[in-house]
């Protein structure tokens, strides 16, 4: 397992393995926003918890579609399927990787990006725990989505539009912390939900990602 | 599944195979037509022009006819998939996952009856087409479920991996609607304290209206139940014809 | 016979006929692509059978 680990976030490390792609987007996302919606810092403190969030969401989608087809090219699937390993775990391990690849650096790279922004100063730890919580669950969620895809050829855009609506909780609950706690409200109830469909999501959602890779590799 | 007569048991199952299902539903068909065209004509003509004014939302409410009967089976399609989805999964009978594809572009077309009939119905009312109301929101989610679960099948050329597929799909996609659906009522409370505008219109209805709008419901559910048993043979017809083709090319294949 | 739907005309008329033309839509489809998709299967099915 820890061997697979590695192995991932190696070939992720290694150039070409798409790593910076999605910490680029969030960039260019973030510096963009104010070019579209006007520079007055107000109206940006207001939007930036939300567009944080759905650039660091954006970002992660773009990174999806590598997340199982490079080893569904080169047939390493195959031979992970046979492995030993059950292949819930495997693909626990690959969502586990993609956040780490992916999902961390936007993590971190989120509060640099809120000063851009105008974030209010209590904003900054709470979109950084909000990520920090949500994000895992894009990363199990979107490795549901690339299973589903993975023998498609233009699977990228279908992807997409399949995961997207499943992203629609998280992004609620983890914007709503990150905004409540930008403007000193209470952030304990959403917070609460977010890590519940995290939790449930990191938990169950492997045995449907694993039910479907085993019908694309039938 | 070897099929008796006797076995009484066995009676419901069996219209898992497509020939009988096929001959069944081409008997009921034309009494389902029939039937739907009727209620749903008596419904909203009786709607139309035989109900008062609301005092309140004026003649307005008469798009409640089709709004709510949309709406309603809207979502029913949606559980009527997710039951097919789910006797395909554990019992593999093929015209159980049609079934789940034939109902998909029809559910779509009811929420979209539903989406433009309450924006149409919101502009007079509220001043504005669309306002981020948590039913319309959870109507917007659900609508983009259908896209991709419609287009999941598209995608996929074999149809047994296409029907696995999209019944986990179906089944995710359940759960996370669901989830939607608290988490955009949450949202949006938590954006406008106690937000004015109310959909419910349930509490507040009177028999004049509530008599047409069981007609037009009714309309509504014999129509769903009349496209889906046409589509679905529609479905295990195209299914047959890849069949006969890659037979055909099989017997090719040998006889060179 | 026209019942007299006062100022909310336009929204009730384009309501019912916006529905309308979906539902007739999704019929029209449905059998559009049904019936298509018979006389393609009768059409091979009777070649098949010619064929042996």
């Amino acid at each position: 397992m820890i061997a697979l680990l590695l192995r991932d976030l190696r070939l992720a490390f290694r150039a070409g393995g798409g790593f910076g792609l999605g910490l680029a987007f969030f960039l260019i996302v973030t510096v963009l926003v104010p070019f579209s919606v006007g520079p007055q810092s107000d109206l940006l403190a207001t939007i930036a918890p939300g567009v944080l969030w759905l650039g660091a969401l954006l970002a992660c989608l773009l990174s999806l579609d590598r997340l199982l087809a490079l080893d569904w090219e080169d047939g390493s699937l195959d031979l992970l399927a046979t492995a030993p390993l059950p292949l819930e775990a495997t693909v626990s391990v690959k969502a586990l990787a993609h956040w780490i690849t992916t999902g961390l650096p936007l993590v971190l790279a989120a509060p640099v990006l809120g000063v851009l922004l105008n974030l209010p100063g209590p904003g900054f730890s709470w979109l950084l725990v909000s990520l920090l919580l949500g994000t895992p669950a894009l990363s199990v969620i979107g490795t549901f989505g690339a299973a589903l895809t993975v023998g498609l050829k233009r699977g990228g855009l279908l992807l997409s539009l399949l995961v997207l609506p499943l992203y629609v909780p998280t992004l609620i609950f983890g914007a709503e912390v990150a905004r409540r706690g930008a403007v000193g409200m209470e952030t304990s109830t959403p917070l609460l939900l977010l890590a519940g469909i995290t939790a449930g999501a990191v938990a169950l959602l492997p045995f449907a990602s694993a039910a479907v890779l085993r019908v694309n590799l039938r | 599944m070897p099929m008796s007569r006797t076995d009484k048991a066995n009676t419901f199952w069996s219209y898992a195979n497509p020939k009988k299902f096929l001959a069944t539903t081409e008997r009921m068909l034309p009494v389902l037509w029939v039937l739907a065209f009727a209620c749903l004509a008596i419904g909203l003509v009786w709607g139309f022009f035989f109900t008062p004014d609301d005092y309140r939302q004026g003649s307005t409410v008469k798009i409640i006819y089709l709004h709510v009967p949309s709406a309603l089976m809207a979502i029913n399609t949606w559980l009527m998939m997710l039951v097919t989805s789910l006797i395909w999964l554990i019992r593999r009978h093929h015209v159980s996952a049609l079934a789940a594809r034939a109902a998909a572009p029809v559910g779509i077309a009811f929420t979209l009856i539903a989406l433009v009939t309450g924006a149409i119905w919101g502009q007079p009312m509220w001043g504005t087409w669309w306002a981020w109301d948590p039913r319309l929101t959870s109507f917007l989610i659900l609508f983009l479920f259908y896209l991709g679960y419609v287009a999941l099948w598209e995608a996929i050329d074999d149809p047994d991996t296409a029907a696995d597929l999209t019944s986990v799909l179906c089944l995710v996609g359940s759960v996370f609607a669901l989830l939607s659906r608290y988490a955009v009522n949450f949202w949006n409370q938590g954006l406008h304290q106690g937000a004015s505008l109310s959909l419910d219109k349930e509490t507040n209805v009177a028999d004049v209206f509530y008599q047409p709008l069981l007609v037009a419901i009714a309309g509504f559910v014999l129509l769903f139940v009349a496209l889906v048993f046409y589509r679905t043979g529609t479905e295990i017809r195209a299914r047959r014809i890849k069949a006969l083709l890659a037979r055909e090319r099989a017997q090719e294949g040998m006889g060179r | 016979m026209m019942p007299d739907l006062g100022k909310y005309a336009d929204t009730v008329i384009s309501a019912y006929i916006v529905s309308l033309l979906l539902l007739a839509a999704i019929v029209a489809l449905s059998v559009w692509r049904g019936r298509r998709v018979r006389a393609e299967m009768e059409r091979i099915e009777a070649r098949v059978s010619k064929h042996g």
